[in-house]
């Protein structure tokens, strides 16, 4: 607004230029640049492969509203969080002064439509406070970097050097905006005196009038259209500094969230587009070069804030495997950034593995999803991981630790390289068999439910006892079953995980025909891994559920009662499997059902649910050798001693595999057990003619 | 270089799942599932990895039935450039002499420079690679565990002696190799690769083909055969040993001494 | 009756103990044999490996030459094809040296070939019996040979426990003129001795192996001394090697090392399969473990179940005072 002998920065002369023209020229050549810049960032993205995410509009919003506006996974590392959705919260708000600043310095009588009067007024007043908060927030934010160090930041020498001046740079440059804008205010209003507007109490232009109110006019005049000067050119110099770095999510997270994958569950095909019955057609599968990575893994690369929640969370990392799926996006960022340059032509596809990643990065993970749920812009990791997978298969890059059962389950149904007919000792024992007979279903037998057992379950001895448990359960409570027998073949999990498509279709196709010729309405399993199979990778067979939520059910429905435990000072922890809990979101189920076991003191492990720490993977993992300096399963059993705990439940038979091996390798046998939910539930069930009062 | 694979199809053995049948004159094949020959398919990735580094070109070859073919496809899968199935009726029942005779007539009707087979099959006779290079009048190494191609026709190649130890050779083309497991990692032979071969189709050779005179191989004329598979009596589990440490030691020892496991 | 050599491998002018191995073999195919044994090699250490065997052999043929310094089985091969009469039966180890040498040598030979045989049944006609094993010693074949035309034959090493023989005073036939100028298109270069470190062993006849049960890295030392009494190689399961207590070139399973030894001490190791996919040929095994119901006793042949700690040591006492008492 202009006031007599006020003038504005468009007015004035920045030594020999006016202002208008000078603001002008910085407006398009910022603009001009920044939209440049964005070009040359998009220009991958059109040479990547296909990945449909248009659909499902209004679900896609509401994620935005969720993740992105709502800022939902910022608050799981609380102070980090915390500051971010200040300084997030302030840009949304000072945008609009954003805008209308940078206009200011061209057209002196520019106001946003529908900001002048009170509604106007009352954003001034919200604006400065914002940029009060937004300024104490990068202060706060800087100290921390610099001070404080917070470990999930350091970047390992492998890596290069600490990102540390990137960070502190950006938060400069945002206090920078947030006290040349104050200054610009509070210039204005001392210089205006009585006709400025009033100030909010405490706010930073509010606090900056005071020292300024006794400085001579030309001096406050000087500094006014000097902080305009300075607010607009750091302005210009801020938005062209995005794409270079990793605050280019400040522009596209919201649109990294809006293209999020809706099916989390669903692995993405070996090329989206083309349908499984003409995947032939598809010459080499997997990612082998940078460009065979879709546009959208492309934008999750760029998207990445380099915050370190993920690696911070995935335990491949922190028992010191070579994989950091922080560094697995910032490297991939950093090669495209190289190889589509700003300025000069785009360099040629080279191989991602052996240059950029190494097999055992690539081999290290356990899919077990920590840092695609901890990730705060939704980043997907488990889909590129895969897809690296199936391009090293694709080359014949396996280690050989993982072709002896990949060669196994292709001639024999399971990784083992056992043979078929043993699939069904388990319920031959005889001592078993007396008290519960297990029927096969085949053209003489059926059953309305089918219990899927799964390799690892039917075939190791130790592993055995939960199949047992889990069909004496089923007995209990009245579910007619039988099981595939010989006929079962492995559910192929870890094999399409593993990036061998065309055996995991192999073992789908072998299951598929036997469960639909059996005729079963149900399927029931105790192996979350082939829970998860049965559920998102197969189609055309019934609904399954895990055993877990069959008992749970139970319970809830008050049909089956369980004896106290035993030891009454034992003290108990639910270890969430990967493939249950956070793949799933089966969490309850398995607590109710321990809970409801009279007697049974339960403690949570500070890593629970969907944070839960993995145990080692299964399926094909339980083979590969990883380099690393401890067993994931040896932290996840300290963590339940930490959480004051000397027994520990799992629902799955390669958490029990991995944490009854890390029992004995920490040195804890004797002082800590590990039991399967079936197990338990089988051992405490309570039987009318022995019910214990 | 032109590089031949001698490979042989046999029970997969990685379980331990070899039962006599019922008539007790054969190993119960019925649930075998069958592979090649393990150290044969470190022959193939080996003749692969020469001819990927110097050039060339990579046969492979097997003498049996139409059973026998998927070895060669599953070779092609991982890389090898042609195959070649030898079958006849008369082939059945050869010994090993008569395997070689076979595969020697194959390998004059062509020129390799280099002809790799496994160290042994199944039935650990570790006879076929060497009479073949006697036949063919060729040089030969066995358990080699490395291979080095020199300049002017000649290989350095080391073989693998007892304690541990490794004895280097030099050798001239053409040449025959019996190669030891362990000598490279073979590259892994995915389901995609397997499919795409096939439908590729494999010549098949007869012994007119090869010029063979029937009375020379098969069954007849071996001179080696098998009368029949037995299993030692073996005692079910463990025979806890009894007594004090002093007492079990002292047994120990015996059966140690008796078993040939105190020198 | 076929005349029966057996071709003796010797070093440092010692024969190979397996001599009197392929002696006693000879006998099981014809007891009033007496088999010729064949040297061949360069110097005085060829002298005197040839003049200790005339204690066993009748005749000992000898075969000298400089090419034969280093033994060459191409140029073996040939030297002993020139020199056996036709007919003949020729025993050898079944050894690297071995099956370099004799499937050649029986084409060049015109005689039958049986590989790796541990038992013999006798002589029936042209019809020798054996017994060989098959499938990494899972089962055992009886095979026929027909010997008319002659034979070589490998045997196991260790298979035919030797026999005392009566006292021979053998003497030396020298057959070094009777060849004619060799060569042979395969020449020796050098031989690579394993460090102490890399022991390989896949190639050891006898192992002691450790599992969890070691409890510490430092308790690998009564593991070793056991393993130095008996001539045995320590190896180890997994676990051992992903403690770092034991180099990955140690570890048994289908993870590390196949082995194929002819006794196998497992101590303190559970029996989980992937451990015992690693061991091959059916060997001797003996379970050391305090868990009685380790899966390990199902499978081993003898079984003791006792702390390897407390056992282990009075088990490498016992073997030293027997060693002492023998020496």
């Amino acid at each position: 607004m202009l006031v007599e002998g006020f003038q504005s920065p468009a007015q004035v002369d920045y030594w020999l230029v006016q202002g208008r023209v000078l603001f002008s020229i910085v407006a398009l050549a910022g603009t001009g640049c920044f939209f440049y810049l964005l070009a040359r960032r998009a220009a991958p993205l059109f040479r990547a492969a296909p990945d449909p995410r248009l659909d499902r509009l209004h679900l896609r919003l509401l994620k935005v509203l969720k993740f992105g506006l709502g800022q939902w996974k910022q608050p799981r590392y609380f102070f980090a969080g915390f500051l971010h959705i200040v300084i997030f919260a302030g840009f949304l708000i000072l945008s609009v002064r954003s805008l209308s600043l940078v206009t200011l310095g061209i057209s002196d009588h520019f106001v946003l439509p529908g900001l002048s009067g009170p509604l106007g007024a009352g954003y001034n007043v919200v604006k400065d406070y914002a940029a009060t908060l937004v300024f104490l927030a990068a202060i706060i934010a800087a100290l921390r970097r610099l001070a404080f160090k917070p470990a999930r930041y350091a970047v390992p020498a492998k890596y290069g050097k600490a990102h540390t001046s990137e960070a502190v740079l950006i938060l400069a440059l945002i206090a920078t905006l947030m006290i040349s804008e104050s200054l610009f205010e509070a210039s204005e209003a001392a210089l205006r005196a009585q006709t400025a507007r009033v100030l909010p109490v405490f706010s930073l232009p509010w606090l900056l009038r005071t020292p300024l109110l006794s400085l001579p006019s030309s001096w406050l005049s000087n500094l006014h259209f000097g902080a305009y000067l300075a607010h607009d050119l750091t302005f210009f110099v801020f938005l062209c500094f995005l794409p270079l770095g990793k605050h280019f999510h400040v522009v596209t997270s919201l649109f990294n969230v809006c293209f999020t994958r809706l099916d989390r569950g669903i692995l993405k095909p070996v090329r989206w587009g083309i349908p499984e019955r003409q995947i032939d057609q598809v010459q080499s599968f997997g990612v082998k070069t940078f460009e065979d990575f879709t546009w959208k893994h492309i934008l999750d690369f760029y998207s990445c804030a380099d915050c370190g929640r993920c690696s911070d969370n995935c335990p491949a990392n922190a028992v010191g495997r070579p994989l950091s799926p922080r560094f697995l996006t910032l490297k991939a960022r950093d090669y495209a950034f190289r190889h589509y340059p700003l300025v000069g032509r785009s360099g040629n596809g080279a191989a991602l593995i052996g240059n950029l990643y190494s097999p055992d990065e690539i081999w290290s993970c356990t899919t077990c999803g920590a840092c695609e749920a901890e990730c705060p812009l939704l980043v997907e990791y488990i889909d590129k991981i895969v897809d690296l997978r199936r391009g090293m298969i694709d080359d014949g890059n396996v280690p050989q630790s993982l072709q002896k059962p990949l060669k196994a389950l292709e001639s024999r149904g399971n990784p083992y390289g056992k043979l078929e007919k043993k699939r069904v000792d388990w319920l031959k024992a005889a001592e078993f068999r007396q008290t519960c007979e297990v029927k096969t279903l085949d053209h003489s037998s059926a059953a309305r439910t089918l219990y899927f057992v799964d390799s690892a379950t039917a075939y190791d001895d130790r592993l055995q006892s939960i199949a047992r448990a889990t069909a004496r359960i089923l007995k209990h409570v009245g579910e007619d079953f039988g099981v595939l027998g010989a006929a079962e073949k492995d559910s192929g999990h870890e094999a399409r995980r593993f990036g061998e498509e065309f055996l995991f279709m192999a073992l789908r196709d072998q299951n598929v025909e036997a469960i639909q010729a059996s005729g079963v309405g149900r399927i029931v399993t105790a192996d979350p891994h082939a829970y998860n199979a049965l559920k998102h990778d197969y189609s055309g067979i019934p609904p399954v559920e895990h055993i877990s939520q069959v008992v749970a059910a139970e319970v809830r429905a008050a049909r089956i009662a369980f004896n106290p435990v035993k030891n009454s000072s034992d003290v108990y922890t639910y270890h969430d499997p990967c493939y249950l809990g956070r793949h799933n979101q089966v969490y309850d189920d398995p607590r109710d059902v321990l809970d409801s076991i009279p007697g049974l003191k339960r403690v949570e492990m500070a890593r629970s649910r969907d944070r839960s720490f993995c145990c080692g993977g299964g399926g094909l993992m339980l083979f590969y050798e990883p380099k690393e300096d401890q067993r994931m399963g040896v932290k996840r059993v300290q963590m339940a001693a930490e959480a004051g705990a000397n027994v520990i439940v799992t629902a799955c038979p390669f958490c029990m595999t991995n944490i009854e091996d890390a029992i004995k390798v920490a040195g804890l046998e004797g002082k800590m057990t590990a039991i399967d939910l079936a197990e338990l539930v089988d051992k405490q069930i309570a039987k009318e003619d022995s019910q214990v009062a | 270089m032109e590089i031949l694979v001698c490979a042989k199809r046999v029970p997969d053995t990685s379980e331990n799942e070899i039962q006599l049948n019922s008539a007790g004159n054969d190993i119960e094949r019925d649930e075998l599932v069958y592979s090649i020959n393990e150290p044969d398919n470190y022959a193939v990735e080996e003749a692969l990895q020469i001819r990927d580094r110097i050039g060339g070109n990579v046969t492979v070859v097997t003498v049996g039935g139409e059973d026998d073919e998927e070895i060669l496809r599953r070779e092609m899968a991982m890389g090898a450039n042609q195959a070649a199935l030898l079958t006849d009726d008369a082939f059945t029942g050869s010994d090993g002499r008569g395997i070689a005779a076979i595969l020697s007539a194959f390998v004059q009707r062509g020129h390799y420079d280099l002809i790799l087979t496994g160290v042994q099959a199944e039935d650990g006779a570790a006879q076929v690679g060497g009479m073949l290079a006697a036949m063919l009048d060729y040089p030969f190494a066995s358990l080699v565990n490395s291979v080095e191609v020199l300049d002017g026709g000649k290989l350095k190649v080391s073989r693998e002696i007892e304690g541990g130890n490794t004895e280097l050779n030099e050798i001239d083309l053409p040449c025959v190799l019996s190669v030891q497991t362990g000598i490279n990692e073979p590259r892994y032979v995915g389901m995609k690769g397997i499919r795409q071969v096939a439908s590729v189709p494999i010549p098949t050779l007869s012994s007119s083909d090869l010029g063979i005179d029937q009375n020379s191989v098969g069954h007849s004329a071996a001179k080696v055969r098998r009368v029949d598979y037995f299993v030692p009596a073996l005692g079910k589990g463990a025979e806890i040993l009894q007594g004090s440490h002093e007492e079990i030691a002292g047994k120990l020892i015996e059966l140690m001494k008796a078993k040939g496991g105190l020198n | 009756m076929p005349r029966i050599f057996a071709y003796v491998s010797h070093k440092d002018g010692v024969p190979d103990d397996v001599a009197s191995e392929l002696l006693a073999a000879a006998r099981k195919i014809d007891p009033a044999a007496s088999p010729t044994a064949i040297l061949i090699g360069a110097g005085p250490e060829l002298d005197s490996a040839c003049s200790q065997l005339t204690a066993s052999c009748a005749e000992v043929w000898r075969i000298a030459g400089e090419s034969f310094a280093y033994p060459n089985a191409e140029l073996v091969r040939k030297a002993l094809a020139r020199v056996l009469p036709p007919g003949s039966i020729l025993l050898v180890a079944h050894d690297h040296f071995g099956i370099d040498l004799s499937p050649g040598l029986s084409v060049k030979t015109n005689s039958s070939f049986v590989s790796d045989v541990l038992g013999i049944e006798g002589l029936e006609g042209n019809d020798l019996r054996l017994i060989r094993q098959e499938f990494g010693g899972q089962v055992s074949a009886r095979v026929r040979c027909d010997v008319s035309s002659g034979a070589v034959i490998s045997i196991r090493p260790g298979a035919f426990p030797p026999q005392t023989n009566p006292p021979a005073n053998g003497i030396v036939v020298d057959k070094s003129s009777d060849l004619g100028p060799l060569t042979a298109g395969r020449r020796y270069l050098r031989t690579i001795v394993a460090e102490a470190g890399d022991v390989d062993i896949t190639r050891q006849p006898v192992l002691v192996s450790v599992g969890r049960g070691i409890q510490e890295k430092d308790n690998l030392a009564i593991a070793q001394e056991l393993a130095d009494a008996m001539g045995a190689v320590l190896s180890c399961s997994r676990p051992v090697v992903d403690a770092n207590w034991l180099d990955k070139s140690r570890q048994v399973g289908s993870s590390g090392k196949t082995v194929k030894p002819k006794v196998y001490l497992a101590c303190g190791i559970s029996g989980s399969f992937q451990h015992l996919a690693g061991i091959k040929g059916n060997p001797f095994m003996i379970a050391i473990n305090k868990n009685p119901k380790a899966p390990i006793f199902q499978v081993a042949d003898v079984g003791i179940v006792a702390d390897l700690l407390e056992f282990l040591p009075e088990l490498t006492t016992r073997i030293r005072e027997l060693r002492c008492a023998v020496r």
